[in-house]
């Protein structure tokens, strides 16, 4: 599929571009959820859309700087989250009460990000075409 | 399946990739292409060296478009376009080159 | 926005958090372990009934039933069937499925 993009981009025009927001509320390791939307928002970049990802309660933990699995022998996928900007998936949004419930800052975060309140958050989602939920 | 590579077999899946990305070596990665039919010349290496670093450094291998506009960026315009990847690789740069780089296959790629 | 949630309260911070995203004039469509939330004198009752000042709160029948609580429904939760379901979806112009 990747591989026929020139010829998809040279159809471009036709297609409609939708609003997708990509909800992250899952801790990395202790279910496949946040992997597995991980690989989606990678496919769905394929197709240009407008695609935001938002992180709040768990899901905040999926960018915290520093994860090493070696011991735990799974795939330590966080490196990927900074592949992002390559696929002009620029828009990050993370809560910040769920940085705070957690003792979390921006800092401890391994991409820039726009760090938006959870009434703001709201408004985010209420914003969208399509909400899919991890 | 497998491949045959200095005595050695090394599993593959059912496209060719290698399974375990520590199999991995030049000398692999010329009996993959020898199957693919490409004749590794510099310009083959740059890439799947690239392909490589990318991996190594955000553990996916890249979208074909995503592939495209970081050569350019890394060795410019002439390198980072399609139709200088198409002729290096011709079953698609994401798809064939990341076989022969010991990768797996794209995401997003059927 | 309909937001539709499928756990139960004591086990998931699904519906709180859901409550506090939902903007006035959504609705949450509670199914499967999330409807034993609309549990009459439970702890997430009253959770739900402030929720209500801004949104519809739907209940899904048929897992109500399996699980023995349909008469045990608070006020304000309209129970729905599996068409009513749909209908919601129907309504409204996105959804968002909290797991």
């Amino acid at each position: 599929m990747t591989d026929t993009r020139d010829e998809i981009d040279a159809e471009e025009g036709a297609g409609v571009v939708k609003k997708f927001m990509f909800v992250n509320r899952k801790a990395p390791y202790g279910t496949i959820y946040a992997l597995e939307s991980l690989e989606v928002v990678l496919i769905s970049a394929a197709f240009d859309q407008d695609v935001s990802l938002a992180f709040l309660d768990d899901g905040v933990y999926q960018l915290v700087k520093g994860q090493d699995t070696k011991a735990i022998e799974v795939k330590n996928f966080s490196p990927t989250y900074r592949a992002l900007e390559g696929y002009d998936v620029e828009k990050l949004y993370v809560e910040r009460e769920s940085l705070a419930a957690r003792g979390l800052t921006e800092d401890d975060l391994l991409v820039p990000v726009q760090v938006v309140s959870a009434a703001e958050m709201a408004e985010l989602m209420e914003a969208q075409d399509v909400v899919i939920g991890f | 399946m497998s491949i045959e590579v200095g005595g050695r077999t090394l599993e593959t899946d059912e496209e060719g990739y290698l399974v375990n990305l520590s199999d991995w070596s030049e000398e692999v990665a010329n009996e993959i292409a020898k199957a693919e039919n490409v004749a590794m010349t510099e310009n083959h290496w740059e890439v799947v060296n690239f392909l490589r670093e990318y991996y190594n450094e955000y553990q996916i291998a890249p979208a074909v478009r995503v592939l495209t506009k970081a050569i350019g960026k890394k060795l410019g315009p002439e390198k980072g376009n399609s139709k200088y990847l198409y002729e290096l690789f011709p079953y698609g740069p994401a798809k064939q080159a990341c076989k022969i780089a010991g990768l797996p296959k794209p995401t997003g790629c059927v | 926005m309909l937001h539709i949630v499928n756990k139960s309260p004591y086990e998931k911070t699904s519906l709180a958090s859901c409550l506090a995203h939902a903007r006035k004039g959504g609705a949450v469509l509670l199914i499967e372990d999330a409807v034993y939330a609309a549990t009459r004198g439970s702890v997430a009752e009253a959770a739900l009934r402030r929720a209500m000042q801004d949104v519809a709160v739907y209940a899904l029948g048929p897992d109500l039933e399996a699980r023995g609580i349909k008469g045990k429904v608070m006020d304000g939760v309209t129970v729905v069937d599996f068409g009513g379901f749909v209908d919601l979806v129907a309504e409204h112009r996105t959804n968002q499925s909290w797991l």
